[in-house]
């Protein structure tokens, strides 16, 4: 829907030409300045470049405090969002740069992966934020969780209900397909497998034990209660989806905001030990 | 009896008694005339253990009876005492038929055939005798023995089902005690609020209402009354009501023939006959007050019963009420007066035709004056607004381009269209630049409702010249109340339930419409399926194309919320038409306009994205929180960022509410043109600021009326949560709440659970927080007609 704008199309892609072009700017200094000893981070334009990328890290971060301060304002956090992945990504052309392609085992190299790694976790949580929302919406088709999660214990009433017009045998299959959970470890709730799922393997259960009734009330409340098997089931399986979706759009700031911290930190050790030592 | 009284006080009730005790109080010759053997017949005729309110609050009681609020018992008991002691001479059984003589020697004739001379006469027999019926023409059945017009005591009926209709003080005391009684009751309220009511009932109903002690319902009128049921036209259709009785509480009619034969005169359109400034009828020597005078209130009355008698003897006292009218009159240049201004506001503006002096100024007592220099703004376009606006003196400007000007003269009324409409103030509106500057009444919204509710002249004035205006705003402000006046005088104001269809396709119809209040949206069949072409708010006219260009229709409309319209005859539209070919030329253009628009979108998407807005309140929205979930990762954000704004309490829930393919529509305030939630606030906490934003002000006492009345469920009552450590610390140390969390919040006499809703963050810098904190795009918020026409642009 078009009312709607982007983070990555604010005010018509603003941040992502001003990147572009933040990045023509800094390859066109690295190219046209030459000094003796090879291009490195000790040179003017390697200081500079140094600078401008700590400054843009120190402000990139800033978003973490920024989007919880709810300051009134001019600015929205979507122009804020923007513009933090189109500066994170120009990091790569600007902090390559700087280092003038020289790598090694130590504190500044470090530094370097860490920022790698913080603008690929960026990478995947803008991937993620392009790509589940969509399936999100699409796997509730319409439904609220709260909405579901009611329905689900609506129907656990419903089973509690039919089970006492059944054999014993039905309530045990009751029983366990209480206990379907939504979430679990870590693995679990990424993926959002529903295959051991106990409503549905209480639906299997249910489905073998109702064709050995005879009584044809009892075939009906058993029939009843398949469905709601199958309604539970099919209920916990979009809900674990939908955990899965929420957790996917989640974890890649596991890697990114501690990642980030210990990059503060690092850059802080380079730039110390880059003017004292060096 | 050959004596001749000073005073003849005709009618025992509240009027009468008050102005007998006070002819005693001075010893004068006089004598009270009741038709009944009781003093006060309408209290007394109230159902036992009633109990009877004092209002208005503000207004101090001059009399030498008691009276406060109090049961109707007691209340009766306080005046036969009173006017023992004070020796009043009343005669029982005495009902006047006639008046004949004049002023210094009156005889008046009773039903026995007695006769009683006097000096002056007091009429102050009130309205009860007389009392408003359903009428079985119209209503069939209505005779049929089901229907009646009082009650007497509520404990006659037990487990029973009753339906009350009418929507004033009686039929919802008569409603609330038959419920008490274990009675199964429905109150029938023609309109949607309670606005006739003191507002003492008013909270009594609205929480009968909400305690599910009574059924309410709103907008209906009985169609036809059954053997053991009623039929009533509702919203949402006709709806059938078991009744094993009705009681039906219209209200009373002055006895026109018998006040008219005392001297009373009726001016056009008027309920009640005409008195001066002290009472006095047409005919010299003949006063009329109370609820004959057009004063249902006790307090009125005895006020009043108490001025008269020392009007007659020619000591007169100032009402109480002009006192507080001259305070607000010091702002006009040139006041003098409370007498003649009143006359000159009257005599000034054809709204106030149809009420007496009187009533005139109690009714000022809740207006206010502005006085503005030349040049000086009244109201500001875009404003948002609900009061009328009446021109007192000068004349205003209305600059619609720099060389436009409208001007509007003297007596004229403006702002309507936000009373109507719910709509923001569509003009500015200035003092006229090249006057002295001008005097506009303010009159606020309830008032406002009153008048039109009350006064059958305010209500065919103010319809009228809203039609004009829509047909001028419509088709060119160069059309003049003349050229138009036969469209006006057929055209009819239609009511339409929601989901109702003004125009069908395929249809012969030969009427246009335009939509006063609500909107609705134009509809095709295509396949097997309604396709939505268009959205059409308040103001604008549908209908347009069968009458044009004399075909069937062409598209239905439905109303997506309830709508009013008019109804303007195709006919008669044609003839202005063809006599003016600048006319036609324009509404051509908007027909042309419209059916390049409908051609536009038959996209089914899109149309039924449109439909889908409608349906969960976007057509009665001016500004709605509208989520693409295509875009929200569901971080909760704009929730946070609610609570963070708005004392830890949200007023937004993020996930629950409507969705559509990706749109979502959160459970948050639509801020409607015609909130909901207004409709019934005792205290009028809920208002609109010049923003257009409906808030809750300081003085809710959380009775949750707007909650229920709100259809979008965006208000809940909630106490405040304890304040929290700010940010950093939470960031640093940690701390149980972070951003838009907050402890339960704890109720308690200091922090009650009162209404919170949305705000649009007016005073925050930026516009709302919601939007701001969203960190993808995914929360917009803003009105539907520029909603629907960004996703239009989009398509």
């Amino acid at each position: 829907m078009s009312a709607h704008v982007s983070f990555l199309a604010h005010e018509r892609f603003r941040w992502f030409k001003r990147s572009g072009w933040l990045c023509l700017l800094v390859i066109v200094a690295y190219s046209a300045y030459a000094p003796i000893g090879g291009r490195n981070g000790g040179t003017w334009v390697g200081y500079g470049l140094g600078g401008l990328g700590a400054l843009i890290i120190l402000w990139l971060s800033w978003l973490g405090v920024k989007k919880r301060g709810f300051a009134a304002g001019a600015t929205t956090i979507r122009g804020w969002t923007s513009a933090h992945v189109y500066l994170g990504l120009s990091l790569i052309v600007i902090a390559t740069l700087h280092s003038g392609f020289e790598f090694g085992w130590n504190v500044h190299t470090l530094a370097y992966a860490l920022m790698m790694a913080v603008i690929l976790s960026g990478a995947f949580g803008v991937f993620a934020y392009v790509r589940y929302p969509r399936m999100m919406s699409e796997n509730m088709s319409g439904q609220s969780v709260a909405g579901l999660r009611r329905e689900m214990s609506e129907l656990d009433a419903r089973l509690a209900r039919l089970s006492q017009r059944l054999p014993d045998s039905f309530a045990d299959q009751v029983k366990i397909a209480l206990e379907a959970r939504m979430g679990g470890g870590f693995f679990q709730l990424l993926s959002g497998s529903s295959r051991r799922c106990p409503a549905a393997r209480a639906r299997d259960a249910a489905r073998v034990l109702a064709d050995g009734l005879t009584d044809a009330e009892q075939q009906a409340s058993a029939t009843e209660m398949l469905a709601a098997f199958s309604r539970k089931a099919e209920i916990a399986a979009r809900l674990r989806r939908d955990l899965s979706f929420k957790a996917m759009m989640d974890v890649w700031l596991w890697i990114h905001v501690p990642m980030t911290l210990a990059l503060i930190a690092t850059l802080t050790a380079h730039v110390f030990i880059v003017f004292f030592y060096w | 009896m050959t004596d001749i009284y000073e005073i003849a006080i005709v009618g025992s009730g509240p009027a009468g008694a008050s102005a007998a005790a006070r002819a005693a109080k001075l010893g004068l010759s006089h004598v009270l005339l009741e038709r009944t053997d009781h003093l006060s017949d309408t209290i007394y005729k109230y159902q036992r253990g009633k109990y009877v309110m004092a209002t208005p609050d503000n207004l101090p009681l001059q009399s030498d009876l008691k009276f406060e609020a109090d049961t109707r018992e007691n209340i009766l008991g306080w005046w036969d005492d009173g006017c023992a002691e004070a020796k009043v001479n009343i005669k029982f059984n005495a009902e006047v038929t006639a008046i004949e003589g004049e002023k210094g020697d009156f005889t008046l004739k009773t039903a026995k055939g007695e006769t009683v001379r006097a000096k002056n006469v007091v009429l102050a027999i009130g309205l009860q005798g007389n009392l408003r019926k359903l009428d079985p023409r119209k209503i069939p059945g209505a005779d049929n023995g089901v229907t009646e017009y009082q009650l007497d005591d509520p404990k006659d009926y037990f487990d029973k089902d009753v339906v009350v209709i009418g929507a004033g003080d009686a039929a919802i005391e008569n409603a609330v005690a038959l419920a008490q009684a274990q009675n199964r009751v429905t109150i029938v309220n023609r309109s949607r609020e309670f606005a006739r009511a003191k507002s003492g009932n008013v909270s009594l109903i609205l929480s009968a209402i909400k305690d599910e002690l009574l059924e309410c319902a709103y907008n209906a009128e009985p169609v036809r009354v059954e053997d053991r049921a009623i039929v009533l036209k509702t919203p949402e259709g006709e709806r059938v009501v078991p009744a094993d009785r009705v009681i039906a509480r219209l209200g009373a009619m002055a006895p026109k023939a018998f006040v008219e034969q005392c001297g009373g005169v009726f001016e056009a359109g008027a309920d009640v006959p005409r008195v001066n400034e002290v009472y006095e009828s047409d005919r010299p020597g003949v006063y009329i007050i109370g609820a004959l005078a057009g004063y249902p209130l006790i307090k009125h009355c005895m006020n009043q019963g108490y001025e008269v008698v020392h009007t007659i003897v020619g000591d007169p006292v100032e009402s109480i009420i002009r006192k507080e009218l001259a305070k607000k009159f010091q702002v006009i240049p040139g006041f003098t007066d409370v007498q003649s201004m009143l006359e000159k506001i009257k005599a000034a503006a054809p709204l106030f035709q149809g009420l007496t002096l009187l009533q005139l100024s109690e009714f000022l007592l809740d207006a206010e004056f502005h006085f503005k220099k030349p040049g000086e703004a009244f109201m500001k376009k875009d404003e948002a607004g609900a009061s009328l606006f009446v021109i007192h003196e000068g004349s205003v400007e209305i600059p619609v381009t720099e060389e436009k000007v409208f001007r509007l003269p003297q007596g004229a009324f403006f702002g309507e269209m936000g009373l109507i409409m719910g709509r923001r103030r569509t003009a500015t509106v200035i003092a006229d630049r090249t006057g002295k500057g001008a005097v506009c009444i303010e009159i606020p919204r309830t008032a406002a409702l009153k008048l039109i509710a009350s006064s059958p002249v305010a209500k065919q004035v103010m319809d009228e010249t809203a039609i004009l205006r829509q047909l001028q705003t419509f088709l060119s402000p160069e059309l003049t109340r003349d050229d138009l006046s036969e469209l006006i005088a057929a055209a009819q104001t239609k009511k339409f339930s929601r989901g109702e269809a003004l125009i069908k396709e395929g249809d012969e119809g030969d009427a246009l419409y335009v939509i006063r209040s609500g909107s609705c949206t134009v509809s095709k069949r295509i396949g097997n399926s309604d396709v939505v072409l268009a959205y059409v708010p308040a103001g604008k006219f549908v209908g347009e194309m069968a009458l044009l260009f004399h075909q069937v229709r062409s598209a239905t409309v439905r109303a997506t919320v309830p709508v009013e319209a008019v109804e303007l005859d195709g006919a008669l539209f044609r003839s202005l038409l063809a006599q003016k070919p600048k006319l036609r030329a324009i509404v051509d253009r908007v027909a042309r306009e419209r059916e390049e628009d409908n051609q536009k979108i038959s996209d089914d998407e899109l149309s039924r994205k449109i439909e889908f807005l409608s349906s969960v309140g976007l057509g009665e929205a001016t500004n709605a929180i509208v989520i693409d979930e295509s875009l929200c990762v569901r971080c909760d954000y704009c929730e946070k960022a609610c609570a963070e704004t708005h004392d830890g309490v949200a007023r937004l829930d993020r996930d629950a509410g409507p969705t559509y393919a990706n749109i979502h529509v959160p459970i948050s305030c639509r801020h409607c043109e015609q909130p909901h939630c207004m409709a019934d606030c005792p205290p009028n906490a809920l208002q609109r600021n010049p923003n257009g934003a409906v808030y809750v002000n300081e003085t809710c006492i959380g009775c949750g009326n707007c909650a229920r009345n709100c259809p979008y469920d965006a208000i809940k009552l909630s106490a405040l949560p304890p304040p929290k450590t700010g940010l950093f610390s939470w960031l640093l140390f940690g701390g149980s709440y972070g951003p838009g969390e907050a402890a339960k919040p704890k109720k308690s006499k200091e922090n009650k659970e009162l209404a919170r809703k949305c705000d649009l963050c007016s005073g925050v810098d930026g516009g709302p927080a919601c939007v701001r904190a969203c960190p993808t795009g995914a929360v917009i918020r803003m009105g539907p007609e520029e909603l629907f026409a960004r996703i239009r642009e989009g398509a």
